[in-house]
């Protein structure tokens, strides 16, 4: 098997599913939760299936309706999200809600204000960035500083993909969205981190007439069952948490899922390809 | 030290950590915190604001959270939690809170009560008030709150009435009037009652904050979350029967792919559970439902590097060598792999747990958990059991351990 020979194919792929989903990200962007922007979600459930525009009704009687969404969520659920409202506000729409339809109960309230929605997004970023750095680091000490560039490489593909299916699907995007691309980050270079272990180890018992990309070569190949297993018994619980965990987590589940299959694919078909072709690349300078 | 003894050190070591952890994990329904996403209830954070006259201070907020914290106490709750965040923020958390909406509305009032003559101006505040407490007035069988005040707040409020008699004395609460009575002679004695509540409920509500104490400063409730209980409860079954469907699929996967090994790889998964319980229950870690997730991503990683070590011996057994080398050859050989990919993982847990906050925190913590304790099992209790396995010598065969030299 020659993986790293058909590099240019695998980094055209990654290339052109990134790029769908930048220019979904360019057009249509994320659906931004709550989390982000501020406001309010309630969500109830009925002994009997209540209509959405019976909700909206409500809402009008509170100027609301406009800058409200009403969703059936499963049978009798029924999840509204709305400008961020002030306490006294939220209390007399509960109870409005709650007089008109007797059998109601509250599920969840949710109200965040806009600042920190803010402060959610800066330090998310902020602890990317400071994560990257950090494995950067300790890569390029326990192995060089190429190895470090194609694993965030690798990473970034992953983040991309994810963020861009989760454009191009419209789901929307909250703060557990950023404790699973974290979670990716840290599954991505974990499962790179495997290949390149092997590659190192191939280069220090490696003869001369052996090439880097060879070495490289062999240890993707080597590992390869590894990888599969490996993604197989991460994606089991996964599953069973998307199939049988409820509405709440799903999100969450469905980005470590995309996530977790980028993960694995980047780890065999974009990092060591990557490095490989830096490798190349800066050996054609020297 | 020779190889029998070590062999005895880690086993005991083992033995010890699992107790330890059975220790703290007894009793389990109540070792574990569960967070508000699971048994519902409220959480909500507290922002000061400054008022021309006052400005928030390091004092302003230690004042306002001991009283947030007086009016949390007298809810009567489980375990309550009162945190300050940051400079001028307080997180409220109120796990099984019968009424959400009015515990947010208790926690985040004022509640200064000023006592004023017939010009307007402030007499006597409420800072004076020693107790507070809702009951009927005989007569009417109106709503009240009697109260009493402190000694010095008794004399001044004689001092009062006694030059106010004839006139009226406007009672406020947060700049709302609630009674304005005539003062027919002097009050000694510092005890007295006020009228003008609309039910029994909001009296008893507004004699808690009293008793509590005022905030220095307004407080703006700038996030709330909260779980009714129904959905919490469906939420834990939910996720419950989700990790053993989990754990199940990942064993029979692991035994149907390597054999007698994969057996070895389900029991250290088994230890590894009781262990990563048994440090959250020691670290007093609350348990939400990303973390959770994270659980459930710790056990694969824990899993992989069974994974690696396995591959690695069967790769080892490949290139020649016997079973026992193999086996020792593949642990030693994959610790340096394990250890790498672990480790640049825990990076990235330890500084979502330091820069993240609420349930990203949670997650975080309850992942470098898992990871530590992940490496701990495939590379000691994995190993331990596999050299107890090898020396009863009565299962050698390569087929039990899925083996082949080609």
């Amino acid at each position: 098997m020659d993986i790293i020979g058909k590099r240019k194919i695998w980094m055209a792929m990654s290339t052109i599913l990134i790029i769908i989903g930048i220019a979904s990200l360019l057009t249509q962007g994320l659906n931004l939760g709550i989390d982000f922007l501020g406001g309010t979600i309630i969500e109830f459930e009925f002994e009997d299936r209540v209509e959405a525009h019976e909700i909206n009704e409500i809402l009008a009687e509170f100027d609301l309706e406009e800058r409200s969404t009403v969703q059936q969520v499963e049978d009798n659920d029924v999840l509204i999200r709305t400008d961020e409202l002030e306490q006294e506000e939220l209390v007399n729409l509960q109870n409005r809600i709650q007089e008109e339809f007797p059998t109601a109960t509250l599920l969840r309230t949710d109200v965040v204000g806009p600042t920190i929605g803010e402060e959610l997004s800066r330090g998310a970023l902020l602890s990317l960035l400071v994560a990257a750095v950090a494995i950067v680091i300790y890569i390029s000490i326990r192995f060089e500083f190429k190895f470090a560039m194609a694993a965030i490489i690798a990473l970034l593909h992953d983040v991309l993909i994810v963020v861009g299916a989760f454009s191009i699907l419209g789901r929307q995007i909250n703060q557990p969205l950023i404790a699973a691309l974290l979670t990716i980050v840290g599954y991505s270079i974990n499962d790179t981190i495997v290949i390149f272990d092997r590659i190192r180890e191939k280069l220090n018992f490696a003869s001369k007439k052996e090439t880097f990309a060879e070495s490289a070569n062999q240890a993707v190949v080597e590992t390869l069952p590894r990888s599969i297993n490996t993604s197989i018994t991460t994606l089991l619980p996964i599953l069973a948490i998307l199939f049988l965990g409820g509405t709440t987590i799903q999100n969450f589940m469905i980005a470590l899922l995309v996530g977790m299959l980028a993960g694995t694919y980047s780890s065999i078909f974009v990092a060591s390809p990557v490095l490989v072709e830096w490798d190349e690349r800066s050996k054609a300078k020297a | 030290m020779t190889w029998k003894q070590k062999r005895k050190l880690r086993l005991a070591s083992v033995l010890v950590i699992l107790l330890l952890a059975a220790y703290f994990l007894y009793p389990l329904s109540e070792s574990i915190n569960l967070g508000l996403d699971l048994q519902g209830g409220t959480q909500v954070t507290l922002e000061a604001q400054d008022t021309e006259d006052t400005q928030v201070d390091d004092d302003a907020m230690r004042r306002s959270m001991s009283v947030i914290q007086n009016r949390v106490d007298e809810m009567g709750l489980a375990e309550p939690i009162v945190q300050r965040e940051g400079e001028r923020r307080i997180l409220v958390a109120l796990p099984g809170v019968e009424d959400p909406n009015q515990a947010i509305e208790t926690i985040g009032r004022t509640a200064q009560l000023q006592f004023k003559n017939e010009e307007g101006e402030v007499l006597m505040t409420g800072e004076h008030l020693n107790d507070a407490s809702a009951g009927h007035e005989a007569q009417f069988n109106q709503p009240i709150i009697s109260f009493q005040l402190t000694g010095e707040g008794g004399r001044r409020f004689a001092e009062i009435t006694r030059q106010n008699i004839g006139r009226r004395l406007g009672i406020y609460l947060d700049d709302e009037l609630l009674t304005n009575p005539v003062i027919n002679e002097e009050i000694p004695g510092g005890e007295g009652q006020i009228t003008g509540f609309e039910s029994i409920e909001e009296a008893q509500q507004i004699a808690l904050m009293l008793r509590a104490g005022a905030l220095p400063v307004p407080i703006e409730i700038i996030e709330n979350r909260t779980v009714g209980p129904t959905l919490g409860a469906t939420a834990v079954n939910q996720s419950i029967q989700a990790a053993l469907i989990g754990l199940s699929l990942i064993i029979l996967f692991m035994i149907f792919s390597y054999k007698l090994p994969g057996l070895v790889a389900a029991i250290s998964l088994g230890i590894y559970s009781i262990i990563v319980l048994g440090i959250l229950a020691g670290l007093n870690a609350t348990l939400t439902l990303p973390g959770i997730g994270g659980l459930l991503l710790s056990i694969g990683m824990a899993v992989d590097a069974n994974v690696i070590i396995f591959e690695r011996i069967k790769y080892e057994y490949r290139e020649g060598k016997g079973l026992k080398r193999a086996v020792n050859t593949g642990f030693k050989r994959a610790f340096k792999t394990i250890l790498d990919s672990n480790v640049t993982t825990l990076i990235t847990a330890a500084i979502l747990a330091y820069f993240g906050t609420g349930i990203i925190r949670g997650f975080a913590i309850t992942l470098s958990v898992g990871i530590i304790a992940s490496m701990f099992t495939a590379i000691i209790v994995a190993k331990l059991i596999m050299d107890l396995v090898l020396d009863t010598k009565l299962v050698d065969n390569e087929k039990i351990f899925a083996l082949s030299r080609r």
